[in-house]
């Protein structure tokens, strides 16, 4: 069994960020969301503040500054998007390296992209300095209520055991001369992901078997 | 003679699609024993196994254990006294540290907090795993993983242990270390296998299931030394095992000369 040792996400260290309680961190993280959305884009000396804050608690975490950024590749879609907004938005237009932009598309691409990445980067930062364990403390303390922190429990802990079994099953299909390149290949990976959904669902019948065998009532222990 | 820990008498079960699985089916287990129970592929083992703590509702016929019979009722105390450890590990540790997954059985009996703990720390040294006992489950070996999902139930005090193929996927170390383990521990077990080597080494007894019926019950050697019974119900040994030329110290004295 190839089980790869702690989440990608997590960047092992004993630095006073990872020390801190998980509760106060999700807090942080969340108010400091809310009020990056909430600074007006035309505010641009208080994004340099937002994003040294972000950067300072990142050095603090001594989590190395390659280790998020590359981490940040999830953002990609959306910088595409506010990329396009220049050229397709409607009102005045002004000249940019001989190219006519859109004002209102710039400041708008402009607003999506900063608020976007300080709040992929602070989530980064929370996610590195976190164990997902102790993110899910964190929300029960929060009184998030136990029936979402336990789902969110159950997906952190088979996470790893169905993207195992999809990798298996993949490497299955390859064995048998499957190798998905264009779409008239995509029956056969589609069923391939019923068929995963189905052994996870018959998995969950068997996890909660197990549960009640132990005398599972509903409700799990603190 | 006493109250047998398990006394299963005329279980029958059919699907609710009409299959039947078990037709009549009887079994007395005594306290201290370990028996294997043995049968092909589709058998209704597993079947079987779940009627014992109540997860499956018996067509006809009883189960009771130490006296109290498995039934709605009951169901709670049901599952203190019979320990099941399924198959899979993975279905069985679902929490994030091992602790809490050990902890999770003796905490919905509704222990205080030192009692849990006490006895998370007791099982899990049974099986010779405390030191992992803050590591998340999916970082552990699979050898590893079976022993902790043993030390689950084991934390539960159960009056019976049943190990549905206990063997299954285990590397032969870890095979050996979970026999050493078994061997070890105070309770009465019930083992579901077709492993034969693994049934003559860690169990006296061995009960035969095949068709849903018990058509054999006897002492292990015996069993498996009996051709046409074997042949007659799918179970083969494994190539280049003979259990009357077995000389194992380890196994508890059942050896025929």
């Amino acid at each position: 069994m190839g089980a790869g040792h702690g989440h990608t996400l997590h960047f092992h260290g004993h630095s006073a960020v990872h020390r801190a309680p998980a509760h106060l961190k999700i807090l942080a993280l969340l108010t400091f969301v809310l009020v990056v959305v909430a600074t007006p884009r035309e505010w641009y000396p208080v994004f340099a503040l937002h994003l040294a804050l972000v950067v300072g608690v990142a050095v603090v975490s001594r989590v190395p500054a390659v280790y998020l950024l590359k981490r940040m590749v999830v953002e990609v879609p959306f910088v595409v998007f506010a990329v396009l907004l220049p050229f397709v938005a409607h009102g005045p237009r002004t000249d940019v390296l001989g190219l006519s932009l859109s004002e209102s598309g710039l400041l708008g691409a402009w607003g999506l992209l900063v608020k976007g990445t300080l709040g992929v980067l602070a989530s980064l930062v929370l996610a590195a300095t976190t164990e997902p364990q102790d993110l899910l403390v964190g929300l029960q303390r929060l009184r998030l209520p136990s029936q979402l922190v336990q789902i969110m429990g159950f997906m952190v802990r088979y996470l790893e055991v169905v993207t195992t079994e999809m990798h298996r099953m993949r490497i299955a299909r390859e064995s048998r001369g499957f190798v998905a390149r264009n779409p008239r290949h995509w029956p056969v990976l589609a069923r391939s992901m019923g068929a995963l959904f189905i052994r996870s669902y018959e998995r969950g019948e068997r996890v909660h078997l197990a549960m009640l065998s132990r005398g599972y009532t509903g409700e799990l222990p603190r | 003679m006493s109250v047998p820990v398990l006394d299963v008498q005329g279980l029958a079960y059919a699907y609710p699609d009409g299959h039947q699985a078990l037709f009549g089916v009887d079994l007395h287990v005594h306290r201290g024993e370990r028996v294997a129970l043995l049968g092909p592929n589709g058998a209704g083992k597993t079947t079987f196994v779940l009627h014992l703590n109540g997860i499956l509702t018996a067509g006809a016929g009883t189960v009771s254990v130490s006296g109290l019979a498995v039934e709605k009722a009951n169901v709670a105390e049901i599952r203190r006294r019979v320990g099941v450890v399924f198959q899979d590990p993975d279905d069985q540790l679902f929490m994030g540290t091992v602790r809490a997954d050990v902890a999770f059985g003796p905490a919905n009996l509704g222990l205080t907090r030192a009692e849990v703990d006490h006895r998370v720390v007791t099982a899990l040294e049974a099986v010779g795993m405390a030191e992992h006992a803050d590591r998340p489950p999916h970082h552990l070996s699979f050898g590893q993983r079976r022993r902790v999902a043993v030390a689950t139930v084991l934390a539960m005090q159960p009056e019976i242990l049943v190990l549905d193929e206990p063997s299954s996927n285990l590397d032969p170390a870890s095979r050996r270390e979970l026999a050493d383990i078994v061997r070890s521990l105070d309770v009465t077990v019930l083992m579901v296998t077709h492993d034969l080597p693994y049934a003559l080494e860690l169990c006296p007894r061995s009960v035969v299931l095949s068709g849903g019926a018990v058509v054999a019950d006897g002492a292990t050697y015996d069993v498996l030394v009996d051709e046409e019974l074997m042949r007659a119900h799918r179970l083969e040994l494994p190539f280049g095992f003979d259990p009357r030329t077995t000389r194992n110290p380890r196994i508890d004295g059942t050896l025929a000369p």
